[in-house]
């Protein structure tokens, strides 16, 4: 597997891994199964009435890629209101880490419904409440 | 610090090895089937070479056919027998290499009929149920000596004599096992057999086929007869020396043993949730430890030993083109999710104590790592 510099740095050291205490919302997907599976936590903040995501942490099983795309993933969209992380797609992603292997594209469309699951569970929670 | 575990994929050419062939590959460069002095040496020295070789393996040098390495010979045994025979029946286990299964799956296209025979937990074949699947028109059952993936030394003797009862042709593929085991065909009782020269510290680009006297089998390449019309094309000189070679080294295998069993007490101690692939004891390559760690995956493993340094080798399916697990995991049984953990680490003569504290050191770091990053932890299967 021919991975870019990049990719192996997010690999080596990624970025914003682990758990956030008390999350607004938790996205999971992939499946162990086929070899990744993607949780992704994030803390929202309303800033002069937009909702912005103040915070991101990953956790992720699977290969070099999968831990690749969650780590800038989470360089892509922190800080971003939720308009703009929501226009975050996978080839941003894959763009973002200069390229990934054809093979290995579907970790970043995985690294891109983790975000917009994580979304979902935080509205599906502020409906609740 | 550079540590070498992935003796199973290639070793480095010995220099003793390379020593013997570089003449062929300079000023004797002849072409072993001319007629001059150039090439009758040429000639000369492959035939020391067959004969080396032969005897290695308790054969005659005239049952040794020269090919080009270990996915050759498999195609060339078992094409070879089937296009003999024509039409019938053969047997082949789940978890030979993909260049057995492909012939086979091959072969069933040219309409062959194929039995894929499932092994137990530990990888082993078992001799009674081969003697279920022989039928009336079978005619070749090729079962690998020893498994590249899981070191999994399989009983052929018990397999050879079902075999002989039926009158059935035994094939094995010893590529894996040649120098760590005895692989007398005799003892095995093996009617062909694969060897080949780059998991020896040979080159790359050579290995053999060992044809039985009397077997019958059409050649696979077709040409100006060479190998006695087995097999042509004008013969890799440098490469069949330096394979010849490479059987007469030392192989150091009780060294490789006893560092390979450091290693694995070293894994069980140090390192919690992981799982043996393959069996203990003497029924497994001395040189073959297969790990799978659990809750973390086996190509980000790699990768992490490998910016240490560190040469292994794995069968998760995120390694692979296919994104498709390992066969020979998933036909032990291994849920998915295991197998996808799984490392291979294959242990060579020249491999020091120092590295394999070193790898030691490092495997119990990065797993620590990858599992802190993993969403799993104990509790999950």
């Amino acid at each position: 597997m021919n991975y870019g510099k990049k990719v192996l740095e997010h690999f080596t050291k990624p970025h914003n891994m682990g758990e956030l205490k008390n999350p607004d919302g938790v996205g999971k997907v992939g499946n162990p199964r086929c070899g990744d599976e993607m949780w992704i936590y994030i803390k929202i903040t309303k800033k002069r009435g937009e909702e912005v995501i103040k915070d991101i942490k990953f956790k992720t099983f699977g290969c070099v890629s999968a831990i690749a795309t969650s780590s800038v993933l989470t360089d892509l969209v922190k800080g971003k209101t939720m308009e703009q992380a929501l226009l975050v797609d996978n080839k941003d992603v894959a763009k973002a880490l200069g390229g990934l292997p054809p093979i290995k594209m579907h970790c970043s469309v995985l690294a891109e419904e983790g975000l917009k699951a994580a979304i979902k569970d935080y509205k599906k929670r502020l409906k609740k409440v | 610090m550079k540590a070498y575990f992935d003796h199973g994929a290639t070793t480095p050419i010995d220099p003793e090895v390379l020593k013997a062939m570089t003449p062929f590959l300079k000023q004797r460069f002849g072409n072993a089937a001319s007629l001059h002095k150039l090439g009758r040496e040429a000639s000369e020295a492959v035939e020391n070479s067959r004969e080396a070789i032969a005897k290695f393996i308790g054969a005659k040098p005239e049952e040794i056919v020269f090919t080009s390495g270990g996915t050759e010979s498999n195609n060339f045994a078992i094409k070879g027998i089937a296009f003999a025979k024509k039409k019938g029946h053969l047997i082949v286990s789940k978890i030979e290499h993909d260049c057995v299964l492909n012939s086979a799956r091959w072969l069933e296209k040219q309409g062959f009929e194929v039995t894929y025979l499932s092994v137990d937990d530990e990888g082993f074949v078992s001799p009674e149920e081969l003697r279920k699947a022989i039928q009336d028109d079978t005619f070749l059952v090729s079962v690998m000596h020893a498994n590249n993936e899981i070191g999994t030394i399989q009983p052929l003797k018990e397999i050879s004599k079902v075999c002989r009862e039926k009158g059935v042709l035994l094939h094995s593929d010893a590529c894996q096992s040649l120098t760590k085991v005895s692989v007398n065909i005799d003892d095995l009782g093996v009617d062909l057999m694969t060897i080949n020269s780059h998991k020896i510290y040979g080159p790359k680009g050579v290995g053999a086929l060992y044809i039985r006297k009397g077997v019958k089998i059409d050649p696979y390449f077709s040409g100006g007869g060479h190998e006695n019309g087995k097999r042509s094309g004008t013969l890799n000189v440098p490469g069949i020396i330096g394979f010849g070679k490479s059987v007469q080294i030392n192989h150091k295998v009780g060294h490789v043993k006893k560092l390979r069993n450091i290693f694995m007490k070293g894994v069980e101690k140090r390192i919690s949730d992981v799982k043996l692939n393959g069996p203990r004891g003497d029924k497994r390559l001395a040189n073959n430890a297969n790990y799978s760690f659990k809750y973390i995956e086996g190509e980000g493993l790699l990768f992490r030993l490998d910016s240490h340094g560190i040469a292994v080798s794995t069968a998760s399916a995120c390694a692979s083109n296919t994104l498709e697990p390992s066969h020979v995991l998933t036909s032990i049984g291994l849920p998915h999710e295991i197998a996808h953990g799984a490392i291979r680490f294959t242990f060579g003569k020249d491999n020091t104590l120092q590295e394999v504290e070193y790898v030691l050191d490092k495997l119990e770091k990065e797993v620590k790592e990858l599992r802190k990053m993993s969403p799993y932890k104990r509790g999950w299967k």
